[in-house]
């Protein structure tokens, strides 16, 4: 069987590619699909690149319902300056921790998203801020939750002949950040992530934190058992959170870690590190509000 | 597969290529422009990067075969043969070459720093080289460079 690329100059013409080579690997920025290409761990029959559509690199606000919605192919370069840096600022500081100006030029989140590694740095953000995720295809668009969508280990829900279109997010009244370990500071892939978000203003009841973990289980982790318990242990509009709060925030965010050892870091110390770095966020969160 | 790719503003055919090719191989072995280097093939080192549609990014991370119709900028471009522009002469005259083979990258990382900020702070300048990978100077020579070609550029601006 012979492999085709097609470049692609236009949505239709994606999906219309999409739908005539079910087996080609859809191509975003290229940093994922090349290192493996690169290292002979995949053979791709066949891609569809997305790189010239510009339907997938746009992003825009919406005022009535306070979203943004964020094209599959807009770069990270783009998320961490503004203005989509004050629009959603755990995204802006995730972005920033990816790879190089050079990789951060390439990748997106329809790639990470695509891809769907446990250490994906935009997936803990997508999760805390319960994005939806919009695929298309020939047949129509379908609007799936990011915590539907994310399966496990390099899995998502992406159908044969769907693009990954866009996310969209909530604009947020509180304060998010997104902090991350590995073994230095610039150009490392997360042995442990984390995102807090703090919703001040929910659309009912009273105010949230949403605190979702990277790297420390088959996904991305939602800590929603830590969630309530931080919901009745503070109130979070009152501005400091003790310090005692914070430590067993920690804790028991730790608890719902599910990491594994590996290559990159051992399973007692991404617990470990996923509970500073939630104990951290949340400090930092309570001095910021 | 055959195709073409518009390199340093030239149109260039590219016969024969196998599917998974990266634009760093074509680059070197098909088109022969070795001035762009190979190392870690990963996206770690930046040895590899090019301007590609006013981007600097890692042409081993670039499927060759996608990059049909952009408008890619490779080392080459610099300076014609022979000749130093104002950052090559700076890595020169401040040290900032020692082994070399990081250079051509670190060379197009600056320049396109330069080209897209008038008056980079240090900051801006040690995040722009934060994707190059140098393992014989310590970026001490490397950052000193940065730092005359931009400080030429600001003495040659008043």
């Amino acid at each position: 069987m012979t492999g085709v690329v097609v470049v692609a100059d236009s949505l239709d013409e994606a999906l219309d590619a999409a739908a005539r080579h079910p087996e080609a690997v859809l191509l975003q920025g290229g940093t994922d699909v090349m290192v493996e290409v690169n290292i002979h761990h995949r053979r791709p029959v066949s891609y569809v690149a997305l790189r010239r559509v510009a339907e997938l690199r746009r992003w825009h606000v919406d005022e009535g319902a306070r979203t943004v919605t964020i094209g599959a192919g807009v770069p990270y370069g783009d998320m961490e300056r503004e203005p989509l840096r004050s629009l959603v600022p755990a995204l802006a500081e995730a972005a920033r921790t990816v790879g190089s100006p050079q990789i951060r030029a390439a990748g997106s989140l329809g790639g990470n998203l695509g891809t769907c590694s446990p250490a994906g740095d935009g997936l803990p953000v997508l999760s805390a801020l319960d994005a939806i995720v919009h695929l298309r295809s020939l047949d129509g668009t379908r609007d799936v939750s990011i915590h539907e969508f994310m399966k496990g280990v390099k899995r998502n829900d992406r159908r044969p002949g769907e693009i990954i279109v866009s996310v969209t997010l909530p604009l947020v009244d509180g304060w998010q950040g997104y902090a991350k370990v590995g073994v230095r500071n610039a150009m490392v892939i997360a042995a442990a992530s984390a995102c807090l978000v703090v919703d001040r203003r929910p659309a009912s009841g009273a105010a949230t934190a949403r605190v979702a973990l990277g790297a420390v289980g088959p996904t991305v982790i939602r800590c929603r058992e830590a969630e309530a318990w931080l919901a009745g242990a503070t109130d979070l509009r009152a501005g400091a959170v003790s310090a005692d709060v914070a430590k067993e925030f920690g804790r028991r965010v730790g608890l719902e870690a599910r990491p594994i050892d590996d290559h990159r870091s051992t399973a007692e110390y991404r617990r470990h590190a996923v509970s500073v770095l939630a104990e951290r966020l949340l400090r930092r969160a309570g001095a910021a509000s | 597969m055959t195709y073409s790719l518009r390199i340093n503003g030239e149109d260039r055919a590219v016969q024969d290529a196998t599917i998974s090719e990266s634009l760093l191989f074509v680059l070197r072995e098909r088109l022969g422009l070795p001035g762009t280097k190979g190392a870690c093939e990963q996206g770690e080192c930046g040895s590899c990067t090019v301007v590609m549609d006013g981007e600097a990014v890692c042409s081993c991370l670039v499927l060759a075969a996608g990059a049909v119709g952009a408008d890619i900028r490779t080392v080459e471009s610099i300076s014609p043969p022979g000749e130093y522009n104002a950052v090559q002469e700076a890595f020169i005259t401040e040290g900032g070459v020692q082994c070399g083979f990081c250079t051509p990258g670190l060379v197009v990382a600056v320049q396109h720093l330069l080209d897209r900020t008038h008056d980079p702070s240090d900051l801006e300048i040690k995040e722009a080289i934060s994707g190059n990978i140098c393992r014989c100077t310590g970026y001490g020579r490397v950052f000193a460079a940065v730092r005359a070609a931009r400080d030429a550029r600001r003495a040659g601006a008043s």
